[in-house]
């Protein structure tokens, strides 16, 4: 089965248990590059998905802790190909992967070579968030050669007609953005939030992980009951900054 | 490591350009451009791209356009013959006043001509940024014309070295916003108002300062820009008599040099584009994209940019703050790629000594930024004896005083000349 497969079945798996599915994000490397792998193995005791994000110098959709943790891991000599040289000595952590990145990153590694290291890296998937559809295609088939997903995003801002367009066209899972706005908003989820994802849910062919703005268990019980999973990025990033064990709070969360 | 195309795609490229018939359908410039930006922001994007289509060239958007050029901005601008200067260079040197444009320079074509498009599209509030503080300046006077709150947003390492126009702004009306995070300059600027807009995509009309950016930016601001090149075209066949052998111009983002350049794409004209040669030729010490990047993706469009091996966007130098900029517009890089326009760099030191020259030969205040485009057409001058060049004179030098002052006069270039 191709790998972005396996994300799907990940995820079902947890709606199983009557539970949303929990997708915990990391700037890889951060705070400390030696602390990566470990990092990850304890997150993916507790996540059924686990995105690692690969920091770049212009975050433009994200807000301040990530865009702290990005240059900060970059600092510290964090790349795309030291990140798979990490997850390469990690073995297999029975949990799928999926990386997001801004586009140049993934452009200058070369996508013949992107696909084939992340396939034998345990990476299912790719989350590129300033590649609209329309810019696509050249990514997306080289990735598919080799079995992994182009996962699409939507948010609140997208048009009925595209919201159905890129639901089919994504594969693992459909990103739902919550918010009409960037990545560890602290204003709260919006109140039309249930309709919305409700929506995108009912568009989509494949599961849909909510992310943006998601802080704690009432947030992850709140959007658990209009989609399948959801993605908690700037507040764990935020657990791991004031160096905290990241699984008590992952576990409050719900997750496995 | 300049991009180069094929030979008959090149030419096919440039004769597609000079006809007019670019940027294609999905906003590229030959294999530059684009548009690479956030989900959030596609539907912004669609709607701008749709308003372009229906109001840029419609005659009363035109009509409204050439008045507030005309009346406002004060246009057209002088074109003037630097006798002095021609005498020293050993060649007939004109120059494009575009400083003397309202505001100071060539950002008030754009930015008014984009005021009037947030107007017909019904926006609420105009965004901007700004790294000299021109285009910050610009903005917030054709807000305040058209009637618009504007928010400008400024590297706080820009809002230092350019403050009188920092005062400028906020006096124009407009909200002036710190940025700390980046390289707290230009680029970052440009992420920050990114950030902003995908709060409000419908209310909020981004307006974008140079030629950068995605589809349809690009486009659009050349269009607004042209008027420079027209005007100068026309007015060097009434006042020199002929067009000029070469004409250059400073390249931060590219808008004031694709204004000038464009609409003599077709003519027997030497073009040279001048970026910022900052203090050397390594990585992070100069701001020259086009003379030392390679292709990327960076805030929308698929150009040359100033990247490690990595793709990491570096961080720049320029004494210039409108130059300082790791990125560079699409249509340049294609300009570049085509070989149509030669793309050169000069340095923080060439660029003080030409704003002295100038001063001292022509009583022009130029900016640090047009400084730049004086310095290198000096050197080509030197190898080039009796020609006749043309310089678009993009701004005016007053809000550089800060710089200015702590590099006092110190070169005196009549002995070197
Ligand atoms: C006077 C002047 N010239 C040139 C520039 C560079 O911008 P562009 O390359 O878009 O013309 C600036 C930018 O701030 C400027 O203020």
């Amino acid at each position: 089965m191709p790998a972005h497969e396996r994300l799907t079945a990940a995820i079902t798996a947890a709606n199983k248990h009557n539970r949303p599915a929990l997708v915990p994000f990391i700037t890889a490397g951060y705070p400390e590059p030696g602390e990566f792998v470990n990092t990850l193995r304890e997150i993916a005791q507790v996540g059924d998905v686990v995105e690692v994000g690969v920091p770049f110098s212009d975050p433009m959709a994200d807000g301040m802790t990530i865009q702290r943790s990005s240059f900060a891991a970059l600092q510290n000599g964090v790349s795309l190909k030291w990140i798979f040289s990490e997850l390469e000595m990690a073995g297999d952590l029975h949990t799928p992967l999926v990386i997001m990145s801004y586009l140049n990153p993934l452009l200058a590694f070369g996508y013949e070579t992107l696909a084939r290291r992340a396939r034998a890296t345990g990476v299912c998937a790719f989350i590129v968030p300033d590649l609209p559809f329309e810019e696509c295609d050249e990514l997306r088939i080289a990735l598919e050669a080799e079995g992994l997903g182009l996962i699409q995003l939507v948010t609140p801002a997208t048009p009925k007609e595209r919201l159905k367009m890129l639901c089919e066209a994504s594969r693992g899972f459909v990103y739902a953005v919550t918010v009409t706005g960037i990545t560890g908003g602290d204003t709260g989820l919006p109140n039309d939030l249930a309709d919305y994802l409700d929506a995108v849910s009912s568009a989509s062919p494949i599961p849909v992980c909510a992310g943006f703005g998601i802080r704690d268990a009432a947030d992850v019980a709140n959007v658990g009951e209009h989609a399948a999973g959801a993605i908690v990025g700037s507040a764990l990033v935020e657990v791991l900054e004031s160096g905290e064990d990241p699984r008590p709070f992952l576990q409050a969360l719900g997750g496995k | 490591m300049k991009s180069q195309l094929p030979a008959d795609e090149a030419s096919a490229f440039l004769d597609a350009a000079i006809k007019g018939e670019l940027p294609d359908e999905r906003g590229r410039f030959g294999p530059f451009g684009g548009r690479y930006v956030p989900e959030t922001l596609v539907p912004a994007f669609e709607r701008l791209e749709q308003g372009v289509r229906e109001y840029l060239h419609d005659a009363d958007f035109q009509r409204e356009f050439q008045r507030e050029l005309r009346e406002w901005v004060g246009r057209p601008t002088a074109l003037t013959f630097a006798p002095r200067l021609s005498e020293r260079w050993g060649t007939e040197v004109w120059l494009k006043r575009e400083d003397l444009a309202h505001t100071g320079a060539h950002k008030i074509n754009n930015a008014i001509g984009q005021a009037l498009l947030a107007k017909r599209l019904g926006a609420q509030r105009v965004i901007a940024e700004t790294g000299a503080g021109q285009h910050g300046v610009a903005s917030a006077a054709a807000c305040a014309r058209v009637g618009l709150p504007c928010s400008v947003y400024m590297g706080a390492v820009d809002m230092e070295r350019q403050a009188p126009n920092v005062d400028r702004m906020r006096r124009l009306g407009a909200e002036v916003i710190a940025v700390e995070t980046g390289d707290k300059t230009l680029r970052a600027a440009i992420d920050e108002a990114m950030r902003k807009w995908v709060t409000d995509p419908s209310g909020i009309y981004y307006l974008l300062g140079s030629a950068v950016g995605a589809h349809p930016y690009p486009y659009l601001v050349r269009e607004l820009q042209s008027v420079i090149g027209v005007e100068a075209r026309e007015q060097m066949i009434e006042q020199a008599g002929a067009l000029p052998d070469a004409a250059f111009a400073c390249v931060g983002g590219g808008s004031n040099a694709i204004g000038l350049f464009y609409p003599m794409l077709g003519d027997d004209i030497e073009l040279i584009g001048v970026e910022a040669g900052g203090t050397g030729e390594g990585l992070g010490q100069n701001a020259a994209t086009l003379a030392t990047g390679t292709p990327g993706v960076l805030q929308g469009a698929y150009t040359m940019i100033l990247q490690n091996d990595d793709g990491q966007v570096q961080e720049t130098h320029s004494i210039s703050a409108g130059l300082d900029y790791s990125g560079v517009g699409p249509e340049h890089a294609l300009l570049q790629a085509t070989g149509r326009v030669r793309y050169v760099a000069a340095g923080d030191d060439d660029a003080l000594a030409a704003l002295e020259e100038l001063c001292e030969t022509e009583g022009i205040l130029t900016a640090l930024e047009t400084a730049h485009a004086f310095a290198y057409a000096r050197r080509w001058s030197q190898e080039n004896p009796r020609k006749r060049i043309l310089i678009g004179n993009s701004g005016r030098g007053d809000k550089d005083m800060p710089t200015l002052t702590k590099h006092p006069a110190r070169i005196r270039t009549s002995a070197s000349a």
